[in-house]
């Protein structure tokens, strides 16, 4: 062997040096190795994780707050396979993440070797694209495709499969540049087409009714500037789904907050009343149409995405725009006029004051107080990460969102366990920021472990774990639509979340009374020296309103439980 | 925008309902890349997607490959199948050819177990078709048929009552006339 040529992962790392990663979440393991080993030289920092999953979710939470690829590093087999929750939950999310795999080697494929596994065959569905290195010398081409494909278009996780043979073997192949990539099937769609942009500009002249409808996309482009803009420009109320809290003020008068099934009231009515809807970078996922030939049925529907599969896919808008949501509303801009909207703002605003979100003040400790007393804490500059459930849509209305990237949530997996672990990656990326997870306590124990991970490098995350001992939202669905026949949603028998903090070294806080939430969250908030657990153990049995109902049009929104019993829903989950 | 028309939408709205199942042939041309017919068939495959043939062949230009793939199911689908196809990093295009005129050809070997008393009436039907016999064994015959598809149909319909035990078919190739892309 040519002791001046590196090997594989010697080259392997060079290139991830020279992408600019500053981190790898990852976990060892034999098929690995000499990745790890090149790792030790190497300006990467290492964060070695609790479980694969959690070192996904890292990566994800810190591509997400930072717009920047999360990177991996995993062994074979079931290390590998660990991945694959992170991978659909990133990859429905449209995350760039670059997820590194050792194999086993080469001549062992398919024969059920030592932690062989079919790793490219077992992650096709979830990935952008995806790897199986054979030779060493591919190594500075696949790395530099990897970053190049999960960073732009529609980002999402690239995955790379490397055999221990390749990384170990010498590799005597040049570092690759964006200008000498052969992808002749990869096309990035460039600026849209002015055409398109007329159309739109001529229907939003003509809307008495519009609506901006803000989803990932104007997120992922940094829109929110250029939407901001146009919503003042033309007039128009602005609504977001759970991906596109961030990309515009939700505190500005014109923002009606997050719409769809846990939505607000208001951000509903407007959608629901609306003659002109303007997609920028949303999907018409199943949670914002509700029943979807009666979703604005009446409505214009303008489209912009980056990705013209999305184009008709749920369903056929009247000008879809092909191409960056920034790039896009700023062609616009120039095209749109005031619009005569002020008795549609009126409306707005009247439904605004007429159904606003709310809570019981009285009855024991509410997770929505807490939430909304978070919000007034950190007043949208800190990063939220949440997990899934009741939790996450009650943050979704209360924790209103003012920056970019400081909203990190599981939005089309809905991937518990996912909170913890984005935290920790959001807090690696935003050292300087103050980063809070909210957490169930069903969520939180899924990827718990990872305590250690944020306690080893001191980071000062802050996990509220919103504890009512139930799977709250399937249990919310038990007691409105299967008649309060609870099954597998019973968490009672949860350890002490304060004693389980404090068994890490960590510090922990405890909420039982409304009136110690805000000295707690606080001292929470300004508590800088590691990792802090606050656990509200709130009420056990509550529901998320306004909701609508699976399947349900918007028009079938509850603001409050029915007095009558509910059909089950028939409709997506 | 005072007096403006009320705003309405230009046949807009849902995708067009599922209609009955159709047949439609695609062409695929790709990189040729480890995994490619893999990524490919997972598109058809997540939505229930029924693909009847598939052939893959080296294209003209060195490195890359062609795909004809036959399939069947609702439009709306497929109209999906060909959106996600052609975001696959290795699929440089993919083009519904269903309901043009393209020149198509496929190639089936039928076996044929037959006595001597049998022989002139398949002879006559292979004859027929402008088929060729080539296998003659003392108890049966394997014909080759070249053609469209619809036309290797018929002669199957015809050839069904003589003990048809073996059906080897291409599957459909197609390439568009003149200088329009495959």
């Amino acid at each position: 062997m040519d002791i001046n040529l590196p090997t594989g992962a010697e080259k392997l790392i060079q290139c991830l040096e020279r992408e600019g990663v500053e981190y790898i979440f990852g976990y060892s393991g034999g098929a690995a190795m000499p990745i790890f080993d090149a790792l030790v030289d190497s300006r990467i920092k290492l964060v070695l994780t609790r479980h694969e999953q959690g070192a996904t979710h890292m990566a994800d939470g810190y591509a997400r707050a930072t717009g920047k690829p999360g990177v991996v590093l995993v062994t074979s087999g079931p290390g590998a396979t660990n991945t694959i929750t992170g991978l659909l939950t990133g990859h429905m999310d449209s995350v760039p993440l670059v997820v590194l795999c050792g194999q086993q080697i080469v001549s062992l494929l398919g024969t059920d070797a030592f932690q062989e596994a079919d790793v490219t065959g077992l992650t096709y569905p979830v990935v952008k694209h995806s790897y199986l290195v054979k030779d060493s010398g591919d190594i500075p081409r696949v790395a530099k495709e990897a970053f190049y494909i999960a960073t732009t278009g529609r980002p999402g996780p690239v995955l790379i499969d490397l055999p221990k043979d390749v990384t170990q073997g010498e590799c005597n192949a040049p570092f690759i540049d964006e200008d000498d990539l052969d992808l002749p099937g990869y096309t990035i769609p460039g600026r849209a087409d002015p055409a398109r942009i007329e159309e739109a500009a001529a229907l939003l002249k003509s809307a008495k009714r519009p609506v901006l409808y803000v989803g990932n996309g104007a997120v992922i482009a940094g829109a929110g500037k250029s939407i901001m803009n146009l919503a003042e420009k033309v007039r128009t109320p602005i609504v977001n789904t759970l991906l596109g809290k961030g990309a515009a003020d939700e505190t500005h008068p014109l923002h009606l907050g997050m719409l769809g099934m846990h939505g607000t009231a208001y951000a509903n009515k407007a959608v629901d009343g609306c003659d002109l809807i303007m997609s920028i970078g949303a999907r018409w996922d199943d949670r914002i149409t509700g029943k979807l030939d009666e979703f604005c049925s009446n409505a214009v529907k303008i489209h912009v995405d980056i990705d013209p599969a999305e184009n008709n896919k749920i369903l056929q808008p009247d000008v879809f725009i092909e191409g960056d949501a920034r790039l896009a509303i700023e062609d616009l801009l120039p095209l749109v006029e005031t619009g005569d909207t002020s008795q549609w703002l009126d409306q707005c605003a009247a439904w605004r004051k007429q159904y606003p979100l709310r809570y019981p003040k009285q009855g024991g400790l509410r997770a929505q107080h807490v939430l909304d007393r978070l919000h007034g804490i950190t007043q949208g500059h800190a990063v939220l990460a949440t997990d899934v459930g009741q939790h996450q849509m009650w943050a979704a209305q209360f924790c209103l969102s003012t920056n970019n990237r400081h909203w990190l949530s599981s939005g089309g997996a809905g991937t518990m366990g996912y909170g913890l672990p984005a935290a920790i990656g959001a807090q690696f990326g935003c050292p300087d920021k103050k980063v809070w997870t909210i957490c169930g306590d069903g969520g939180f124990q899924m990827t718990q472990a990872e305590l250690a991970t944020a306690q080893i490098h001191r980071l000062p995350i802050k996990c509220l774990i919103i504890n009512n001992n139930f799977l709250g939202m399937v249990r919310q669905w038990q007691e409105m639509f299967f008649e309060n026949r609870y099954s597998g949603v019973d968490l009672e028998g949860n350890p002490d979340f304060v004693k389980l903090a404090q068994a890490y070294g960590i510090k922990a806080f405890r909420i039982r009374r409304p009136a110690d939430v805000d000295r707690i969250l606080e001292e929470a908030q300004d508590y800088d020296e590691g990792p802090c657990v606050v656990v509200a153990e709130v009420v056990k049995e509550d529901n998320v309103f306004p909701m609508i109902p699976a399947g349900a049009p918007l028009s079938g929104m509850l603001t409050e439980k029915p007095k009558t019993k509910l059909a089950k829903p028939t409709g997506s989950t | 925008m005072s007096a403006a028309q009320p705003l309405t939408s230009t046949g807009a709205g849902l995708a067009p309902a599922p209609a009955l199942s159709h047949m439609h042939t695609l062409s695929l041309f790709v990189h040729d890349r480890p995994g490619v017919l893999v990524r490919v068939a997972i598109v058809f495959a997540r939505r229930g997607y029924n693909i009847e043939s598939l052939v893959v062949s080296p294209a003209a230009r060195a490195g890359f490959s062609r795909m004809t793939i036959t399939c069947s199911g609702d439009p709306t689908t497929l109209e999906q199948i060909i959106k996600q196809l052609a975001k696959l990093v290795d699929v440089v295009h993919a083009i519904d050819h269903t309901g043009q005129e393209v020149i198509e050809s496929e190639i089936a070997l039928m076996k044929l177990e037959c006595g001597i008393d049998e022989r002139t009436q398949i002879l006559q039907i292979a004859d027929q078709f402008k088929c060729r016999v080539v296998d003659y064994g003392p108890e049966s015959l394997v014909i080759r048929s070249y053609g469209s598809s619809e036309k290797i149909d018929a002669l199957i319909l015809l050839l069904e009552p003589y003990r048809l035990t073996e059906l080897v078919r291409s599957g459909k190739v197609i390439m568009t006339r003149g200088i329009e892309t495959t």
